[in-house]
């Protein structure tokens, strides 16, 4: 799990990689929230999630394949 | 779209994908049937106006309608009064996540104007001419404040403020005095400064841009009703009529259900239609009058509050080594939001550097707040500007180096496992394959002139997926409809009916593409990010592919086999099982014909959260010729090459390169707002909003690269946004090989040119 800008600054006291173990995304999130309490709030609606390099605009149920590399992103959109 | 040089190989085992039929909505467009959002005439329908402030920056002490509403012949006026007073929470919606609150009050402004042109106040009458008095009588009592339009003042410390509330996110601790920066974000690869200490080469530039409007065509229009029982129906012209309801119901806190939208032809988006402004009003309006309301923007409004899109200050220092490998990219990017937080900045600082392979890079993004109309989304949101800084300092670097500019970028091209500096890894991308073909290209060895140049860039865009509906309903003759719930604005009826043949099997002229309105499919985003194709595209072949399995299912039960016996193959079923009695083929039609003895009507759906969507890039290549005695530039040869997956329609592919390359070329050369003491727009028409015309340009060459994306049945990526990225450098990158002088402000203007070979003639 790696955690860029404001998430690493605010909630993880500056550390921005973070080895989870999870098999979906909710879990993961949970997990987080476990470890770095707010984090949850914050990725709720200003996000999106890249998993192995594969960006997903809502990600609850996305499963996490062990290894898996997965990047919070801010959320795009487009013209 | 058309053009005879085009590059494309064909897959032959297609029979649709990758053909070029005739568009199915081009007969009604060309003879004047087709209905955009003005064309709609309802009994009793009301003409709406909106009041407009004169002010840059003011606070409405009150508002007098008493007059207005006494005119004979009104019917209505609604200020924000009219309006719940929102609470300030960002919240999913559109695009990104937004403040309805700023959208409601921008939509309608409650205690401040905040730009020229900020709505005040709507009317309603029975004549345009009336509306138009009732607009006079409504008295505005404003106390007028001072005001800031450009973006390096408006970050000034003693700056005018906008917003007392607003303090800068993406800082620790945040502040606690409110300023203009609504937001700093920060996107960090590697260790900058030992990027820089490894190159032997620098390069470190200032770049600006101007705010661009969208340019579409048709004005904003919408007509409104709503019932007696407080159902109520828009028709309107927009790039998601979903976005119109939802947007519609929360700032008229009603619930999504009372609201029906009904889509109108859209007369060109580019991202400014992915927001509300007449809309509310008009359901407001008609609400209170208990009549239509039709709403109609000048193009004056049009240019004063609507879009535009950021004006820039972009920052960029590059390093490399001799050979001319990249060590480290820096980026701090300065963009104007308008009225409202919400500018692209953090998208530029997303997409700048991301054709290439950086170990160490670092993007700073400021969001900043001035008095002009709120930006909206204009394709590929913020990537331009950043694209402008990046691939400007490139080219100077390429000089520097004495190195082919084509060269340069391909040896630092990123690929597939390339980190980007947002995070995540490239899957299967198609950059340097647009390098190459740049380079293959006749138009990139063809010989220049005396005053001419010859610029490359290139450009990246994200690409998107998201949620998207479709229904495929199987006419009893055999014949199908395929509905979809997103406005077409780039020709994605005629791809939806082209996948949907592809996979039925079936004669693409017996599949009619029909968009649904909000009542007639499921929730589908917006038409926006280059998702179209791509992801409602992804719903249309799982609906399809429901079909034929239950044409499979029919066909079984009329031959008394499994459904496993049964294949589906040109829009036929076939029996593989030996029977006694042999099983002639069954055709889509004679399956349909006899539906009702097998189960009913025959409907394939799909509704999807799309995503795997591709990621796109694309490499321009620019001629031009400087008029040393005038300053004029003349593009004189212009090809765009980019990595499009698999084209389902070329033509419209083509179509939107080329669009995308014209709209970037406008802002490169000559589009710019001109604000005059008080911060009023002097140039609100295209008459002095000078937009490239068909006669400006020579035919737009383009090359379909094809790098198919893994994540879609076709192997489609979004083309609709990355054309507009490469053009503001390719086009300075020409110019300034031209003249011999570093062109670092856009637009280059015949006077700016003009100005700056003066100033290098006198320095010598």
């Amino acid at each position: 799990m790696v955690l860029q800008g404001e998430l690493a600054r605010r909630y993880a006291g500056g550390q921005t990689t973070v080895m989870i173990e999870a098999a979906d995304y909710r879990a993961l999130v949970d997990a987080l929230e476990r470890r770095f309490p707010g984090v949850a709030a914050a990725v709720s609606v200003r996000t999106a999630v890249a998993i192995d390099g594969v960006i997903f605009q809502e990600p609850l149920l996305e499963p996490i394949a062990p290894h898996s590399e997965v990047h919070f992103l801010p959320l795009i959109g487009g013209g | 779209m058309g053009n005879e040089k085009q590059t494309f190989i064909k897959n032959p085992t297609f029979k649709w994908v990758g053909t070029r039929p005739v568009r199915p909505d081009g007969m009604d467009k060309v003879t004047g049937r087709a209905a955009f959002g003005a064309d709609y005439q309802l009994p009793g329908m009301l003409v709406g106006e909106v009041v407009r402030s004169p002010h840059a920056h003011a606070r409405i002490k009150s508002i007098d309608v008493s007059a207005a509403r006494a005119l004979p012949g009104v019917h209505a006026v609604v200020t924000a009064q009219d309006f719940p007073d929102l609470p300030s929470e960002i919240a999913a919606g559109g695009e990104a996540p937004i403040n309805f609150r700023d959208v409601s009050n921008n939509a309608i402004a409650r205690d401040k104007v905040l730009y020229e042109g900020h709505a005040v106040a709507a009317v309603a009458a029975t004549t345009a001419a009336i509306a138009a008095q009732a607009v006079g009588l409504v008295k505005v009592n404003y106390e007028v404040l001072p005001h800031v339009i450009d973006v390096r003042e408006a970050m000034r410390e003693n700056a005018p403020l906008l917003h007392d509330g607003l303090f800068t996110t993406g800082i620790d601790p945040q502040p606690t005095k409110p300023s203009n920066i609504a937001a700093r974000t920060q996107f960090v690869l590697g260790d900058i400064a030992q990027g820089f200490a490894e190159a032997d080469v620098i390069v470190e530039r200032e770049y600006t841009t101007q705010p661009v409007h969208q340019g579409y065509i048709e004005p904003h229009a919408c007509a409104a009703t709503v019932g007696a029982d407080g159902m109520a129906t828009i028709w309107t012209s927009s790039q998601g009529h979903f976005m119109v309801r939802e947007f519609c119901a929360k700032l008229l806190k009603v619930e999504i259900g009372q609201i029906r939208v009904i889509p109108a032809e859209i007369g060109g988006g580019f991202g400014g239609k992915t927001t509300v402004y007449l809309e509310p009003l008009a359901m407001a309006l008609a609400r209170q009058s208990g009549r239509p309301v039709k709403m109609v923007m000048t193009r004056s409004e049009v240019f004063r509050a609507s879009g535009p899109t950021s004006g820039t200050h972009v920052w960029v220092k590059l390093g490399a080594k001799r050979n001319g490998m990249l060590t480290a990219g820096e980026m701090i990017l300065k963009y104007q939001a308008g009225a409202y937080p919400g500018s692209p900045a953090m998208l530029g600082g997303m997409t700048g550097f991301a054709p290439y392979d950086l170990k160490h890079a670092k993007a700073v993004c400021y969001d900043v707040v001035s008095n002009r109309p709120k930006c909206a989304a204009y394709r590929a949101p913020g990537a331009p500007m950043a694209a402008f800084g990046v691939e400007s300092a490139l080219d100077e670097m390429a000089q520097q180096l004495a190195l082919d500019p084509l060269e340069l970028r391909a040896m630092n091209a990123a690929k597939a496992g390339t980190r980007t500096l947002y995070g995540p890894k490239f899957l299967e991308i198609g950059y340097a394959e647009t390098l190459a073909a740049a380079k293959a290209h006749p138009h990139y060895s063809a010989p220049l002139g005396p005053n001419q140049g010859r610029g490359i860039a290139s450009g990246f865009w994200f690409n998107i997926g998201g949620q998207s509906s479709a229904a495929v309903h199987v006419n009893e003759d055999g014949t199908a409809e395929v509905v979809t719930g997103n406005p077409d604005i780039g020709g994605s009826r005629a791809s939806m009916a082209m996948m949907a043949a592809e996979v039925l099997g079936i004669d693409l002229a017996k599949v009619k593409p029909i968009i649904g309105d909000t009542a007639q499919i499921a929730y589908s985003f917006l038409t926006g990010g280059s998702r179209v194709t791509f992801a409602t595209g992804m719903a249309v072949v799982e609906a399809a592919q429901d079909t034929v399995r239950q044409f499979r299912e029919r066909a079984a039960k009329l031959w008394k086999v499994e459904f496993a016996d049964v294949e589906w193959r040109d829009g036929m079923a076939y029996c593989t099982r030996t029977t006694e009695e042999p099983r002639a083929p069954l055709s889509m039609a004679a399956i349909a014909h006899s539906c009702a003895k097998t189960g009913g009507p025959i409907s394939g759906t799909a509704s999807i959260n799309a995503s795997g969507a591709g990621p796109g890039f694309g490499t321009h290549v620019c001629d031009v010729e400087v008029d040393p005695e005038t300053g004029a530039v003349k593009i004189l040869r212009y090809t765009a090459i980019q990595d499009v997956g698999r084209a389902i329609h070329p033509s419209y592919v083509e179509g939107q390169l080329q669009g995308g390359a014209v709209q970037g070329i406008g802002w490169a050369l000559n589009e710019e707002y001109i604000y005059d003491q008080q911060g009023r727009l002097l140039n609100p028409g295209f008459l002095d909003y000078r937009m490239p015309v068909a006669s400006d340009l020579p035919m737009i060459d383009t090359v379909l690269v094809e790098v198919p994306n893994p994540g879609h049945p076709f192997g489609v990526r979004g083309v609709g946004e990355v054309p507009i990225v490469p053009p503001l450098a390719a086009v300075a990158n020409a110019v300034s090989r031209a003249i011999g002088i570093r062109m670092t402000d856009l637009p280059l203007s015949p006077p700016r040119i003009l100005a700056t070979i003066d100033r290098a003639k006198r320095s010598t």
